[in-house]
């Protein structure tokens, strides 16, 4: 499968505790992804600052350069990338499912999708094979469920937490990695105008309201039991009987497979 | 209120005054009387009573006495107001996930949030896809009803119901799209209409008041505030749900046919996945053992057969029969499991805290009186060695069944 083009966006990625600049732990499970695919010929875009230390950490994990489209901070990544990927010729685009800096709200993976007209994997798990122009892969469904896909080449792919863990970054080669940085438009988002950030807020905890009129109501709500014994009790059937209840509430369930 | 059968005061004073409004209304209609030359006449249909099945039932016997009715207290199931909306003035278009055919709870929030934006003008309209369980869209605050059902919406078909979406929009002009920010599906077709719709929609919104919307953004360090966006995707808790109205549930039929796109994206159907390999904390079905429990090599043989998730019981854990990354409970793993199937467990309180987010459980136990039965869905009296060994083989025919079919 090495004869395969596939191209990882990468972003900065901001530790959750501290706030420091790191690689993001998303694009990094693509870029791993990308390095099982295609080895060394993965290509590694960033759209934004080619002087951040940060995007070195991809590097080492085994590359040798990255394109850097260059960009302010508050700009509009999607029409440089949209542009870059039209004429870079890529089988397979893969990406994380959403930037741990910014708005972060994971649109970017389905806006280049219905802009290039490609078709979009979420949350690929494994690339099974490639073959005539059809990749069969699996995608992550919650609860650790997995489910066989056929796509049509070239397609987009987001990666989530399902994809394998990314591996170390060496120091050395990410010294040695070159960043490429090339000019680009600049556009401007229209987001950051009228909308701002700022530190999050604790959720607030939601209180459990007790809508009675009246005492005696309340009175039964404050001590009612758990337990709504509304269940139905099977009692002196034979192991078939019970086994078969059992069954058909399982089926129905659809949780036997 | 209790079923003790009480002397009602006031119908005996009514019964004994003549002139009483209520008296004639109130009067048990005589069964036999004096007629005016003597003669005993008698009702035929008055004999009797109605027996709980509905079936008249005469007692000859004498112990049966006057009133044939059973004074017992009113039945306390409360009828909700109705919330009707006639002519909505605006739409607010919901597409809930429908995990399992039902309304999760963040489907539910979601219907909540929907019915804060409409007010009591605009008309809530759910889409739903494929075929559901729900008999409650009623309570949940749902006034319209879009069933979209076939074929072109079965397995995974992001593609197809982004179309049918897009052919809501041409005819509801809805006001919002509110769809649930989650893994299981709202966030990935929210986001693949917001693309189809070259909305910018607002992500992980915790929070919509006075057309402002909080949501987080980023990895969660961040909030962003901005105007409420025609595209919301909303996070779990966003708004209280439903709680003291019935809606309509009136149905909603699409004018024009859906447009049939070549799906680009073919499902080859659902991976059979090592069950022990799912964590506990997020496995859709856990079989769990407890003291109750004396065979484990078939419990593990039934965990294989049924395709579930191990899980324990303390006491199951400190005796060793199983790890201690498997115990459920308050010291352990909290589940969230949609079936939960307890065999052998009692019920501590603790452990009912680690089942509290499961759906279903049901109970295979001895003891009739114990906590789990009162909590599970379905519970089974008897023992459990002979209960698994019947579910094993009832699964193994079931599944020879599933492969005669589909060859």
């Amino acid at each position: 499968m090495t004869d395969l083009n596939i191209i990882t966006l990468v972003s900065v990625g901001a530790h959750p505790t501290s706030g420091r600049a790191r690689r993001a732990e998303q694009d990094a499970r693509a870029v791993e992804l990308g390095l099982r695919l295609a080895g060394e010929r993965l290509q590694l875009v960033h759209a934004g600052d080619p002087q951040e230390e940060a995007l070195r950490a991809y590097l080492g994990m085994g590359l040798g350069e990255m394109a850097v489209l260059e960009q302010p901070p508050g700009a509009d990544a999607l029409p440089v990338l949209t542009d870059y990927l039209r004429h870079a010729g890529a089988q397979l685009v893969l990406t994380g499912s959403q930037a741990e800096t910014g708005e972060g709200s994971g649109m970017l993976p389905f806006l280049l999708a219905e802009q290039l007209g490609w078709p979009l994997v979420v949350g690929l798990a494994e690339v099974e094979k490639i073959e005539n122009g059809l990749a069969q892969v699996l995608q992550a469904l919650p609860r650790g469920q997995r489910r066989r896909l056929k796509v049509r080449l070239p397609f987009i792919a987001s990666v989530d937490n399902a994809a394998p863990a990314a591996r170390q970054s060496a120091f050395g080669p990410a010294r040695r990695g070159q960043l490429l940085a090339s000019e680009v438009a600049i556009v401007d988002d229209s987001l950051l105008a009228e909308a701002q950030l700022q530190a999050a807020r604790p959720r607030p905890k939601r209180l459990k309201v007790i809508k009675a009129k009246t005492g005696a109501e309340r009175m039964k709500a404050a001590t009612a039991k758990a337990a709504g014994g509304g269940g139905q009790v099977l009692k002196e059937v034979s192991p078939q009987a019970g086994a078969e209840a059992i069954f058909k509430l399982l089926v129905e369930e659809g949780v036997l497979r | 209120m209790s079923d003790i059968i009480r002397r009602d005061p006031r119908a005996e004073w009514i019964a004994r005054n003549r002139l009483h409004p209520l008296h004639a209304a109130m009067q048990t209609a005589a069964t036999s009387w004096m007629g005016p030359n003597g003669l005993i006449r008698k009702n035929p249909h008055a004999v009797g009573f109605i027996g709980p099945n509905g079936i008249k039932r005469i007692d000859r016997s004498g112990a049966e006495q006057g009133g044939n009715q059973k004074r017992s207290a009113a039945s306390s199931v409360v009828q909700l107001p109705l919330h009707v909306i006639e002519q909505p003035a605006f739409h607010i278009a919901v597409v809930p996930d429908m995990v399992g055919g039902r309304l999760s709870a963040h489907d539910k929030d979601l219907l909540g949030l929907a019915n804060k934006l409409a007010g009591s003008e605009g008309a809530v309209v759910a889409v739903v896809f494929g075929e559901h369980k729900e008999n409650a869209f009623d309570t949940a605050g749902v006034d319209r009803l879009l069933h979209l059902d076939g074929e072109l919406f079965d397995g995974y078909a992001p593609e197809q119901r982004v179309l049918a979406l897009s052919a809501v929009e041409s005819q509801l002009a809805p006001r919002h799209w509110l769809l649930p920010d989650s893994r299981t599906g709202g966030g990935e077709l929210g986001r693949r209409l917001a693309a189809k719709l070259g909305e910018r929609p607002a992500t992980r919104v915790w929070q919509v008041s006075e057309g402002q919307c909080i949501g987080r953004a980023g990895a969660g360090r961040e909030d962003l505030v901005r105007r409420a966006p025609r595209l919301i995707l909303a996070a779990v808790e966003c708004a209280e749900p439903v709680s003291d109205t019935r809606h309509e549930v009136r149905p909603l039929a699409l004018q024009n046919q859906i447009a049939r796109n070549l799906p680009r994206i073919e499902d080859l159907g659902a991976v059979a996945v090592d069950p022990a390999s799912i964590p506990m904390a997020e496995a859709e079905f856990i079989l769990s053992g407890g003291n109750g429990v004396k065979d484990w090599a078939l419990f593990h043989h039934a965990a294989v057969a049924l395709g579930a998730t191990e899980g324990a019981s303390r006491v199951a854990v400190d005796d060793g029969f199983m790890t201690r990354d498997r115990q459920v409970g308050a010291s352990g793993i909290w589940v969230t499991a949609r079936v939960y199937l307890a065999v052998g467990i009692s019920g501590a309180i603790q452990h009912l805290q680690g089942i509290g987010a499961c759906d279903k459980v049901i109970a295979i136990n001895l003891d009739p009186g114990c906590d789990m039965i009162k909590r599970a869905d379905l519970s089974v009296i008897g023992d459990s060695a002979a209960i698994l060994a019947a579910l094993i083989e009832r699964v193994a025919a079931y599944r020879q069944e599933g492969e005669r079919d589909a060859a």
